[in-house]
C-alpha cells in the first residue's frame, strides 16, 4: 500500500505561494475544488464543468496558443488516466511552457473515494502502475514524483523554471467526504473573462519583457 | 484516393478562413489533406484519440488562436462528451470538418452503420451541418466556414467519403 504523505491543500497552498500573476493554472475536479478554496485569480481557468480527462489536452492547448506564459495544469490521477494518449499528444508538440502537476490520491475522490484502476487497490494484487514512468516513456523532458512536503517545497520553484514539458506525481492523501468542485459560475461569462484576462496579460508581459 | 476534394483545394480555403491550428486524426479521406495543410503555413495537432481535439482546441481558442477540429464520424462518436463540453457548456465557437465514413459507396464496409448514426448524432448534439457529397459542393463548404466564424457558432462541414 503506497504511503500517502501530503495534504491537496498544502502543496496547492505552496503552489499558490509561488505562482507568478502571469501564469495560467488550469484546475479540475478535486484540485479544482481545492485550488478555489484558496482563492481566485483572472488567470485561473477552473474547468468545471469539465469533460472529465480533458484538463491536460485544454492545457496543451493554451500552452500553444500562448508559448510566452507559463501553463500549470492540476488534476487527478483518475482524470489523467481517462485521457492517457494527451501524454503522448503533448510530448509530439513539445509545449516548453507546459507543467502537469497530477495529485494521485489513488481514488475518484468526488463520487466516494472508489479505487482507481491504476491504483494498488484497485489492480487485484497486480502492482499499482509508475504515472511517472508512463510520463518519462511518453517523452516528457522532466518528470517529477514528490510523496514528500518538505521535498516538494525546496523543489517546486526550480521545476516551474525548468524548460517543459514538465510531468509531476504529487501523492497526496484522499479526503474523506469530499464534494465535487462547484461551478464559480455560468461557464460561457467565465470563458469570456478569462479571455479578457488574457489580453490584459498581452500587455503585462510585453512590459515584463521589456523591463528584462 | 477517394476524395471529393484536393488537399491544396482545402488548405487555401482554411487559411483564408483564418484558422492558425488543424486538431486531427486523420482518416483515408482527410490525412490526404494534411500535408498540403501544413504546407499552407496552419499548425496541424496530431491526437492520439477525438475527445483530446475538441479541449486542444478549446485551449487554443481561449489563448486566441483560430482552430478547426478535423475527425471522421467515427471520431464524433467517441468524442461526445468532449464536445458536449466545449460547445454546449462552454460555448466555444469551435467549427469542424468530420469525414462521412462510407457515404459514397461500401465497398470496404457493406452495411457500414456510420451511416445510419451519424446525422442523427450530429443532430442529437445540435450541431448546424452541411454535407458535400460532390465536388461542386466546395463552395456549400466554404460558405458555411465562413457563415460559422462570421456567426461565431461551431457549424460542421460534413464530408461524404467513400472508403474507411
Amino acid at each position: 500500500m503506497t504511503e500517502f504523505r501530503m495534504s491537496s491543500l498544502d502543496v496547492l497552498r505552496r503552489l499558490r505561494a509561488v505562482r507568478k500573476d502571469y501564469d495560467i493554472v488550469v484546475s479540475a475536479m478535486g484540485a479544482a475544488r481545492d485550488w478555489m478554496a484558496l482563492g481566485s485569480h483572472p488567470r485561473d481557468w477552473v474547468f468545471v464543468p469539465s469533460s472529465m480527462g480533458q484538463a491536460t489536452s485544454l492545457g496543451l492547448g493554451l500552452a500553444l496558443a500562448r508559448p510566452d506564459l507559463r501553463v500549470i495544469v492540476l488534476g487527478g490521477d483518475g482524470g489523467l488516466i481517462m485521457n492517457l494518449g494527451s501524454l503522448i499528444t503533448i510530448t509530439a508538440q513539445q509545449p516548453a511552457n507546459l507543467f502537469l502537476l497530477i495529485l494521485d490520491n489513488g481514488v475518484y475522490e468526488v463520487t466516494g473515494a472508489q479505487p482507481t484502476p491504476a491504483s494498488d487497490a484497485g489492480r487485484e494484487g497486480a502492482p499499482p502502475v509508475d504515472l511517472a514512468g508512463l510520463a518519462r516513456a511518453s517523452g516528457f523532458r522532466a518528470v517529477y514524483r514528490f510523496n514528500n512536503f518538505d521535498a516538494f517545497t525546496q523543489e517546486l520553484e526550480a521545476m516551474l523554471d525548468t524548460r517543459g514539458p514538465v510531468f509531476a506525481v504529487l501523492e497526496v492523501a484522499p479526503v474523506a467526504g469530499a464534494p465535487g468542485p462547484r461551478s464559480p459560475g455560468p461557464a460561457p461569462a467565465r470563458a469570456r473573462e478569462f479571455m479578457t484576462a488574457l489580453g490584459r496579460m498581452d500587455a503585462m508581459t510585453r512590459g515584463r519583457e521589456d523591463a528584462e | 484516393m477517394n476524395a471529393l476534394f484536393r488537399g491544396e483545394q482545402v488548405a487555401e480555403l482554411l487559411r483564408e478562413c483564418g484558422f492558425t491550428h488543424v486538431v486531427t486524426v486523420p482518416d483515408s479521406t482527410l490525412g490526404a489533406w494534411e500535408t498540403a495543410i501544413e504546407e499552407s503555413g496552419m499548425r496541424l495537432i496530431r491526437v492520439c484519440r477525438e475527445g483530446e481535439a475538441w479541449a486542444i482546441a478549446a485551449g487554443l481558442y481561449l489563448g486566441g488562436a483560430r482552430p478547426l477540429v478535423m475527425i471522421q464520424c467515427t471520431g464524433l462518436f467517441e468524442s461526445g462528451d468532449a464536445l458536449r463540453n466545449v460547445l454546449h457548456d462552454w460555448k466555444l465557437p469551435i467549427p469542424s470538418i468530420i469525414g462521412y465514413r462510407s457515404y459514397l459507396n461500401q465497398d470496404t464496409l457493406p452495411g457500414d452503420t456510420c451511416l445510419a448514426f451519424t446525422e442523427p448524432i450530429l443532430k442529437a448534439w445540435q450541431l448546424d451541418y452541411r454535407l458535400v457529397k460532390e465536388p461542386g459542393d466546395f463552395e456549400l463548404m466554404a460558405e458555411h466556414l465562413r457563415a460559422s466564424l462570421a456567426a461565431g457558432t461551431p457549424g460542421v462541414v460534413l464530408v461524404a467519403e467513400g472508403k474507411a
